[in-house]
């Protein structure tokens, strides 16, 4: 890896250095017997799928292994860019991920001001305790649910003035995607604001009220520029993010009827490699994921800072 | 100080807004809870269930005794028992020589798994992985794969770094070596943070689906999710459910869900403030 050779040197002679380089070791040796299990587990569980990427860019054979497979170049990417599935999984992620970056991501926000003006403590608590427990339930559990109350004959599909049940729909589909996610996550992604909100001197807002500022003024320029790093934060991870969709939740909840506008990449990979055996072309379509994912963080987060923000780093 | 009226207005609207998304929040549940204790002809006609319908425990009596939700509990709390406690293992004991700083190559073994969180292989070549190593259908390929997350571990390197190096140092005096220091001092300090922790990975762990889905393919190794995802879709739903003819496949299915969310929601009520911590925990250092 490239971290091994960015070692800190140390600005002493080479053969002194490398004596008391070898006593360090040696003197903490019990603190590497009690750190070897970890390492042989991001090991063997992350560097060596990492090493396996290659076999997108190899013809991978079961029986000859990742290393034994004959390398065949750009070949899987060649294909896959010529593979309308991918394009038509491609444009379904970039939109569902908008849908969900415009509508699930301020959600939280705007629920941890509005609950941040809420007063008396015990109705705030017990709000909070019921807004916060969706997302504890698996999308398993969820899809079930939802499976039922939005079942054609459940009295909610009629009553909603829907004509069809969106799990069934293709024009309301995705949208039914996003409101689900955002019943489920909104309670709960207000705690980390909440908590950046209650970290707020208190003398801003006294200070404010002195000098005649209302509820909302105090909102709009005491809470909301305090939190602004917070949510830059959190923006630029869900920017890396972009491309992958929530695998379980569209997994548990498409069906054919929707397909066409749910297939993501997440449930294309899944379907290729896993389903179909076809390893190398799914891994390439991963690896194009994860590659346009680091990519799209790099930006985000450069952008956020010339922007004059603190970043991740 | 008296409120101006318009800030009274915006409280009732504000408290009326938060009363109707509880409302929003709970009423699915109800729904499914109600539906679970409804009769099969009631669950069969749908509608709104605000309350159950020709009330009865017949759905419940029938999961129960079905086999498969007996196997999907008990691997599912193996999965989770020993998950959670392997899983806290094996974090802390790279926490806590990770908090020397004085261990050699410390930034270069942090950066290895710092990296973890912004780059992975990804599914294919992590599953032919579980594959290399023979975890196929076995209850570890849905522990071992994500055993330890780099960020957990961060979390714990900066709790141990705020307990006072005084305690330590007495026990070496005392002729200590670190993996003793370790189990009989460390392990025991760090309890309050590994007990969240653990609440957060239990809880990871008991509603793992992608997991099983991809490892498992044997009926004998099923777990609740697993169970729950192939009943709705009607896999095998004669099969497994043979006996299930006296119920809807409505109220089979809500009781179902609700047999394997039952630890939740007993739990949740008292342990909800320190899920919270948690997440204090992790934002402080992200």
């Amino acid at each position: 890896m490239n971290g091994i050779s960015s070692v800190p040197v140390t600005r002493t002679k080479p053969q002194a250095r490398s004596g008391r380089h070898w006593r360090e070791w040696g003197k903490h040796k019990y603190y590497f017997v009690l750190l070897l299990p970890g390492l042989v587990y991001f090991a063997l569980f992350h560097y060596w799928p990492m090493a396996g990427i290659t076999i997108a860019f190899k013809d991978f054979r079961l029986l000859e292994g990742i290393m034994g497979s004959p390398w065949a170049g750009l070949k899987w990417f060649q294909i896959l860019f010529d593979a309308p599935d991918f394009w038509t999984a491609l444009r379904n992620t970039i939109i569902i991920s908008f849908y969900k970056l415009v509508f699930s991501f301020p959600a939280p926000i705007l629920l941890a001001l509005l609950l941040n003006e809420v007063y008396h403590s015990a109705f705030k608590r017990v709000i909070q305790t019921i807004v916060y427990f969706p997302h504890f339930l698996s999308w398993v559990i969820l899809g079930g649910i939802l499976f039922s109350l939005f079942s054609s004959d459940s009295g909610l599909v009629s009553f909603l003035g829907m004509k069809a049940s969106p799990i069934m729909d293709p024009s309301s589909f995705r949208g039914f995607l996003v409101i689900s996610e955002v019943w489920k996550d909104m309670g709960w992604g207000t705690i980390i604001y909440l908590a950046a909100i209650s970290s707020i001197n208190p003398e801003l807002y006294e200070a404010a009220r002195i000098d005649g500022g209302n509820r909302f003024h105090l909102v709009r320029h005491i809470t909301l520029p305090s939190i602004t790093n917070t949510i830059v934060i959190l923006l630029i991870l869900r920017t890396g993010q972009i491309l992958h969709v929530g695998f379980e939740q569209i997994f548990i909840l498409y069906n054919p009827l929707v397909f066409e506008v749910s297939d993501v990449i997440d449930t294309y990979v899944y379907r290729l490699g896993l389903t179909m055996g076809r390893y190398s072309f799914a891994t390439a379509a991963g690896l194009f994921q994860s590659f346009v994912g680091l990519l799209l963080l790099l930006v985000t987060n450069g952008v956020a800072r010339r922007m004059g923000e603190r970043g991740l780093w | 100080m008296k409120k101006p009226i318009a800030s009274k207005i915006f409280d009732a609207g504000n408290g009326i807004f938060l009363i109707f998304l509880s409302f929003i929040t709970l009423y699915p549940l109800w729904h499914e809870i109600s539906l679970s204790l409804s009769s099969k002809a009631e669950a069969l006609q749908g509608g709104f269930f605000f309350f159950p319908r020709g009330f009865t425990f017949q759905a419940y009596a029938n999961v129960l005794s079905s086999d498969y939700i007996w196997v999907a509990y008990g691997n599912t709390i193996f999965v989770t028992v020993v998950g959670t406690l392997l899983s806290l293992l094996v974090t802390s004991s790279m926490a806590y020589p990770l908090a020397k700083r004085t261990l050699p190559w410390k930034n270069v073994w942090m950066t290895l798994i710092v990296f973890t969180m912004i780059f992975s292989g990804g599914m294919i070549p992590v599953y032919l992985v579980v594959k290399e190593l023979s975890l196929l259908n076995t209850l570890w390929a849905l522990i071992l794969p994500n055993l330890v997350s780099a960020f957990n571990i961060i979390i714990v390197i900066n709790f141990i770094r705020g307990i006072p190096e005084e305690i330590e140092e007495s026990a070496m005096m005392d002729g200590a070596n670190p993996i003793r220091i370790y189990f009989s001092i460390i392990i025991p300090l760090c309890k309050p943070v590994l007990a969240t922790l653990a609440l957060w990975i239990a809880v990871g762990l008991w509603n793992n689906f992608f997991a099983a889905l991809i490892y498992l393919n044997d009926k004998a190794l099923t777990t609740l999710p697993l169970l729950i995802r192939q009943i709705i879709a009607g896999q095998q739903l004669a099969e497994e459910t043979g006996q299930l003819a006296d119920s809807s496949t409505e109220s089979v299915i809500a009781a179902t869900i609700l047999l394997s969310i039952i630890p939740i929601l007993a739990v949740y009520p008292y342990l909800q403030k320190y899920f919270v911590k948690g997440v204090m925990l992790g934002s402080v250092k992200s």
